[in-house]
């Protein structure tokens, strides 16, 4: 009989190797999907993953797209990594997001056709406040009310999609667009422009947030008495309150912290790569950046290359949309489906399999 | 503006429509976390259903074969996760969230193709003379069988949990897995069959939507549906009578909304379609501040992970 028998400590070698066998396993899983769909699984994958970056026709547009695709991700899931170590369940990030971008939009309409060198700074300021008061709406309901986090974050994504609505529709839209929903166009605005910083690379400079939030994250993490507090609380929380870690000032920091973050990624996203505030803007990447997050292991490090990778697929799914027919919600499964194989092999580095005869119970 | 075009009796009656699909996903919600098992892929297998309610019920002209399947379907990827967590040990909250993602995905594409198809109708039920009784009658018999079905299981959950020795193990192994484990019952196997039946149920909340509600197929048609019934599973404290009671507040307040959008309130719809979550947020707030025995009603087991080899 096959007994489980859990390990003193993760196994550091599988903690390295799932996500790599993860991936793997959601190609197979994902080539039989296509394959039902009645596609080429083989030349799906190659599409998905390879072209976007080696194929000669394709790759000079789809090359930079990856860092366009991957700054977002990357910045909002460093921030949710905090939470999600301390069992603090942040999972509004696309609200987040959003409201960042809106705050963002915001400063930059009001300034409209004003050119001025503070615009943009002041831009980052109302994008990071945004995404950060959003969510410190769940933090304070938790830590005063004791209000399940998980759903008022999530509940609030509905509520900020709304307000995303309205605002594309009525204050924000552009007066000289014709009655169109959607605001003016915020990166052909010079002084609120977010631009591509060296040409034909997509580094913009969300991309460089991204970055440096990498940084900053491992730099917290593992060298500063904060992160240490987050790791204690979410491994040990009764020891955590002995060690004088106060739970709720947590709440605090990791939700505002992934909310700063997600906000900054949602105004970088509107002034540069989206353009404008439309209904459409809100485009997944909060709920995407979840499942960076823990392709990632919640490491910094490990975030960067997830980040990098489900930016791949979001190319690549563009792509094989335009040259196979394959619909743009395969992708989204694909996705979900790479969550399932991380989570199911994460076992592997809990738990020990041992052949055993089987036991009086 | 033109409040009076309201009619209460009506009104009365879409309520309860409007709340069907929630109050079946929470009532196979709440069957889960009384087992101690949370399961966040609500939104994900109502979709799910959904999806594949409406195909089936589109293809076959059968709409109670919809129903059927949709059951089935939500069924069928409830037990990934139920491996997943019960088997795989993994973290609930992670793979509940997956299981959304996953399902919001997978419907889609199920989907594509279907957006604009029109279902065969449900038909109502006109009991002879209850359906003629003049307010009542209206209210309570007027409506497709599912309404009915729904409140026929709730009833039959309540007891199920209250008078019988299953629904008496079903709370043992939500309240404490060693002390159930110990007694010589099946935690896993307890626990996957309490998230099969929450996977049904959802799947037939989500059928409910596209067959009936709506009636149409459009991506992401839940719309937080999934999410707003386990908010209700918290307001209710667990327990079935309040699940209906908070369903049915729930679908007040939609159908109200609804009735102040056609009615012509001068408040721009997008913030009118609001109010469902800022309500179910509220409401929230106030019960899970009041620490006194809703809080202590929580399954004692609920979200911890179970591993047998203690």
């Amino acid at each position: 009989m096959i007994r489980l028998e859990r390990r003193p400590a993760p196994s550091r070698f599988w903690t390295a190797a799932t996500p790599v066998l993860a991936v793997l396993l959601t190609m197979l899983a994902g080539g039989l999907m296509f394959a039902l769909l009645g596609k080429d699984p083989v030349a799906a994958i190659r599409i998905i993953f390879w072209d976007p970056l080696f194929n000669p026709q394709f790759a000079s547009y789809s090359r930079p797209q990856l860092l366009v695709k991957a700054g977002p991700l990357i910045l909002i899931a460093v921030g949710l990594s905090f939470g999600f170590r301390a069992n603090i369940w942040n999972i509004g990030a696309e609200g987040q997001y959003i409201i960042g971008a809106l705050c963002g939009a915001g400063v930059a309409l009001a300034f409209y056709p004003l050119e001025a060198w503070f615009i943009f700074p002041l831009m980052v300021l109302a994008g990071a406040l945004g995404g950060w008061a959003w969510a410190m709406i769940p933090a304070i309901l938790k830590t005063r009310f004791n209000t399940n986090e998980i759903l008022v974050s999530l509940l609030l994504v509905y509520v900020a999609e709304r307000l995303l609505a309205a605002l594309a529709m009525g204050r924000m839209r552009n007066p000289e667009g014709g009655g169109f929903p959607g605001s003016r166009n915020i990166a052909n605005y010079p002084s609120a422009s977010n631009t591509e910083l060296i040409a034909n690379t997509g580094m913009h400079w969300g991309v460089v947030t991204a970055f440096i939030a990498v940084i900053f994250g491992y730099i917290l993490l593992h060298r500063h008495i904060l992160g240490y507090h987050v790791q204690l609380a979410g491994q040990a929380p009764r020891a955590a309150r002995f060690a004088g870690v106060n739970p709720d000032r947590l709440v605090m920091f990791c939700l505002g912290l992934a909310g700063l973050l997600a906000g900054l990624a949602g105004m970088f996203e509107v002034a540069g790569p989206a353009g404008r505030i439309n209904i459409d803007f809100g485009s997944g990447y909060g709920f995407t950046a979840i499942i960076v997050a823990f392709l990632g292991r919640l490491h910094p490090i490990g975030i960067l290359l997830a980040g990098l990778l489900l930016g791949l697929t979001y190319i690549g799914g563009e792509l094989a949309q335009m040259m196979l027919g394959l619909p743009s919600a395969a992708i989204q499964a694909f996705q979900g489906m790479l969550l399932f194989f991380l989570l199911a092999l994460d076992m592997l580095s809990n738990y020990r399999i041992r052949l055993k005869p089987r036991e009086v119970a | 503006m033109d409040l009076s075009s309201i009619n209460p009796i009506v009104l009365i009656a879409s309520m309860m429509a409007a709340a069907t699909p929630i109050l079946l996903a929470a009532t196979g919600e709440l069957i889960c976390e009384k087992s101690g098992v949370l399961n966040l892929g609500v939104e994900g297998m109502m979709i799910t259903g959904a999806v594949c309610g409406f195909v089936v019920a589109a293809g076959t002209g059968n709409p109670w074969l919809g129903f059927a399947f949709a059951a089935l379907a939500a069924l069928a990827i409830s037990l990934i996760f139920g491996i997943i967590t019960q088997v795989l040990m993994a973290n609930q909250v992670a793979t509940g969230l997956g299981l959304t993602l996953f399902g919001l995905g997978l419907s889609a594409l199920i989907g594509q193709g279907y957006q604009g198809v029109r279902p065969p109708r449900v038909p109502r039920i006109e009991i002879p003379y209850l359906s003629d009784i003049p307010v009542l009658g209206r209210i309570l018999f007027s409506h497709d069988p599912m309404v009915h079905i729904s409140l026929l299981l709730v009833v039959a959950v309540w007891v199920f949990l209250k008078f019988t020795r299953a629904g008496l193990i079903l709370r043992a192994v939500g309240e404490n897995h060693h002390a159930a484990h110990a007694l010589g019952y099946r935690v896993v196997r307890v626990r996957l069959m309490a998230i099969a039946f929450g996977g049904a149920m959802a799947g037939l909340g989500g059928a409910y939507l596209s067959l009936v509600r709506v009636p149409q197929w459009t991506e992401g048609m839940t719309a937080g549906a999934g999410w707003i019934a386990l908010a209700l599973v918290v307001f209710a404290a667990w327990r079935p009578w309040r699940l209906l009671l908070g369903a049915y507040l729930f679908g007040g307040i939609v159908v109200l909304q609804l009735n102040l959008q056609a009615a012509g309130v001068r408040i721009p719809v997008e913030y009118l379609a609001m109010s469902p979550y800022l309500i179910t947020i509220l409401v929230l707030v106030i019960i899970s501040s009041s620490r006194g025995r809703n809080a202590l009603n929580a399954p004692g087991s609920l979200n911890r992970t179970y591993h047998a080899s203690q």
